[in-house]
């Protein structure tokens, strides 16, 4: 699937603007401490994929990201961002050039949406003009109404607005890399897919290299282009893309980790964008519900979807509510079973038993409506998707020195600078 | 209106309406001719001056020395000091004031100059402790958020540490200073001026209308700094805390 991933970001009009990073034999050990954190780890990330950091607690995988921008400084090794050693630079000039989410956004309550945005444009010294219309296009970008969100103070929003609003800041001076420390832990299931999904919608337009922790698996999955399970003191026992990690774990561990149902989990990998959609009649506010009604007749579909200005789904209608309809309402169904195109067909599948209904409607960026998944598409993609196997992608490099642990299906894992978590 | 605002106008109307009954009862009240001259409204203002600038002058040396100290002390290559600092500060506190303001006139000398350095170590331990109790409660993400996204130490300290900091330190600032003006009645033993005087003036030639108009003169002082206090964390709580 990362196949159809990478094929599919290629094809679309944006160019990478992500920035490949390279981790060189990279220790922290604490004063104090006999084991690393992290031990001699070389981690390569390639430009404009998102990486997945998971492991157990204490394993170092948040240490390993918080060395990336150097909130950490490493005891030993290089840090190289594009080709640059920025292991001895200024650390607040780099982390400026970084995006940095964590958890819950980690906006300052004090200041408004806007002035949490601007603070990087403003330190780079941004003139107003810039940093207005910045915010407002960030702020469309996570799809919230700039008019009404700009103003707010961030215990204003819900968890989720908090989250989209982070991840704005951390994109406000355009930097190539993104990385993020448990963005998704402090919401509600469904809040959180729905982050991803839209993540990866966000994705899809500015091709970040975005390096993420979770402790989450199938976030990993769901997310990563590639992922690097991590064992205590940041020991690599697989990086890989998350097809092959499922199919072939490199040691117990992974095993362990992926846990049961590994099967089931192939279902993560498939998305929404990936299978054939059902075309929808669609209409607008307004529009008289006869000719709606005779349009549906005459293509044989069961429903229409209702949209608004922007071409983001209200409400469906069927051929009931339709006779007895006269003009199109345009109030928003809450209840409206909707996935978002980079949602996988597990979510969907979730989506359509919760609203118990057998379609989904599908959105893409910016919340538009492009079509509809049935069960019976779900049902073709997971056959289709058994049958085939992609194994000729070159997996980036990741080791830890002192141990050959090349990321190799046959490799036990090395014993070396394990740490007590 | 908020609560608060309503709690603000009720504090003001209260002290205004027990400063004219004050006044009134002064005016009406079959006084001797040594109460009328103690009690003479030019002199009682010239005792407020004294009173107040002993006040402020302490204040601002306190504000100057606690809250830099509590900013240092919450850094984190200074935080282990923090306990220590405390407890010498805690002792400044315990000591009772009339000790520490004759022990301390009989090393560095009678006058308003003593006086202040006495206050000045009384009143330090509330501005520094709630300097350093409202530091650490900001959240620690946020510290790392901002550093994280390249703001620099001095940065993250302006921008996000003191303004989320500032509620609790202005109300160590508000206690600090309602005991500065109590305490400041003290002065007068060292002959540091003040209202105080009016009280010792009152227990020592047995008038009782000079004794109770100086200690309800002080309460007053003391409320109505107090309720500036109150207006100035108002007004200066940062937008968006609830």
């Amino acid at each position: 699937m990362s196949d159809s991933k990478i094929s599919s970001s290629a094809a679309s009009e944006n160019t990478v603007s992500g920035a490949s990073i390279m981790l060189q034999e990279v220790t922290k050990t604490y004063p104090g401490q006999k084991k690393s954190a992290v031990g001699g780890l070389t981690l390569e990330i390639p430009a404009g994929s998102i990486v997945m950091f998971v492991g157990p607690s204490g394993c170092g995988k948040t240490t390993t990201l918080k060395m990336i921008n150097r909130l950490i400084e490493p005891t030993s090794g290089q840090i190289v961002i594009n080709g640059e050693d920025v292991t001895t630079m200024n650390g607040d000039e780099l982390r400026r050039r970084i995006g940095y989410v964590i958890q819950a956004g980690g906006l300052f309550p004090h200041m408004t949406v806007a002035s949490n945005i601007a603070m990087v444009p403003k330190m780079l010294g941004w003139d107003k003009a810039k940093i207005n219309a910045r915010v407002d296009e960030l702020l469309e970008l996570v799809s919230l109404d700039p008019e009404l969100y700009r103003d707010r103070f961030p215990k204003e929003l819900s968890g989720g607005q908090q989250q989209r609003v982070g991840v704005a800041r951390a994109l406000a001076a355009d930097p190539p890399v993104l990385l993020m420390d448990e963005p998704f832990g402090a919401v509600d299931p469904i809040t959180r897919q729905r982050l991803q999904d839209e993540l990866l919608n966000i994705q899809s337009e500015v091709q970040k290299t975005i390096v993420c922790v979770t402790h989450d698996f199938d976030e990993a999955v769901k997310l990563g282009d590639w992922i690097a399970i991590f064992n205590e003191g940041a020991q690599l026992e697989q990086y890989d893309s998350p097809e092959r990690i499922l199919a072939n774990p490199a040691s117990e561990f992974v095993e362990n980790f992926i846990g049961s149902g590994a099967g089931l989990k192939q279902l993560t990998l498939t998305r929404v964008n990936e299978v054939d959609l059902v075309d929808a009649i669609t209409t607008t506010p307004g529009k008289r519900a006869s000719d709606v009604l005779s349009q549906l007749q005459g293509s044989g579909r069961k429903i229409a979807v209702v949209l608004d200005s922007r071409g983001r789904p209200l409400r469906r209608m069927d051929r009931r509510q339709l006779s007895r309809a006269e003009i199109i309402e345009g109030t928003y169904d809450p209840d409206l079973p909707v996935v978002g195109e980079q949602a996988t067909l597990n979510d969907a599948l979730d989506t359509m038993l919760v609203a118990s209904a057998e379609y989904a409607l599908v959105t893409g960026r910016r919340d538009v409506f492009t079509g509809i998944i049935t069960v019976q598409t779900v049902m073709e993609a997971i056959a289709a998707a058994n049958s085939s196997m992609d194994d000729h992608h070159e997996a980036p490099v990741g080791l830890n020195s002192g141990a050959i642990n090349v990321v190799d299906i046959e490799s036990e894992p090395a014993e070396s600078g394990g740490e007590p978590a | 209106m908020s609560k608060e605002t309503k709690g603000l106008i009720y504090q003001l109307v209260a002290i205004a309406a027990a400063f004219a009954a004050l006044v009134i009862w002064l005016v009406t009240a079959d006084l001797t001719d040594t109460e009328r001259q103690t009690l003479d409204p030019g002199t009682i203002w010239k005792y407020t001056q004294e009173h107040l600038q002993i006040t402020l002058v302490s204040a601002v040396i306190v504000l100057l020395i606690a809250i830099p100290l509590g900013i240092l002390l919450t850094r984190p290559s200074l935080r282990k000091a923090a306990p220590a600092v405390r407890a010498v500060a805690n002792f400044g506190q315990a000591a009772p004031a009339i000790g520490v303001i004759v022990l301390l006139a009989f090393w560095l000398g009678f006058g308003p100059k003593t006086a202040v350095v006495s206050l000045v170590i009384y009143a330090i331990l509330p501005v520094l402790s709630n300097t350093i109790v409202g530091l650490q409660q900001v959240d620690e993400r946020l510290v790392e958020a901002g550093r994280g996204i390249g703001m620099s130490q001095m940065a993250v300290l302006f921008k996000v540490e003191l303004p989320l900091a500032v509620p609790v330190m202005l109300s160590g600032i508000r206690t600090a200073l309602v005991l500065l003006v109590g305490t400041a009645t003290l002065a007068t033993f060292i002959n540091g001026g003040g209202l105080g005087i009016l009280i010792t003036t009152g227990v020592n030639l047995n008038l009782n209308v000079v004794l109770i108009a100086g200690s309800l003169m002080v309460a007053l002082l003391a409320l109505t700094v107090d309720w500036i206090g109150r207006l100035v964390e108002q007004l200066a709580r940062p937008k968006g805390l609830s």
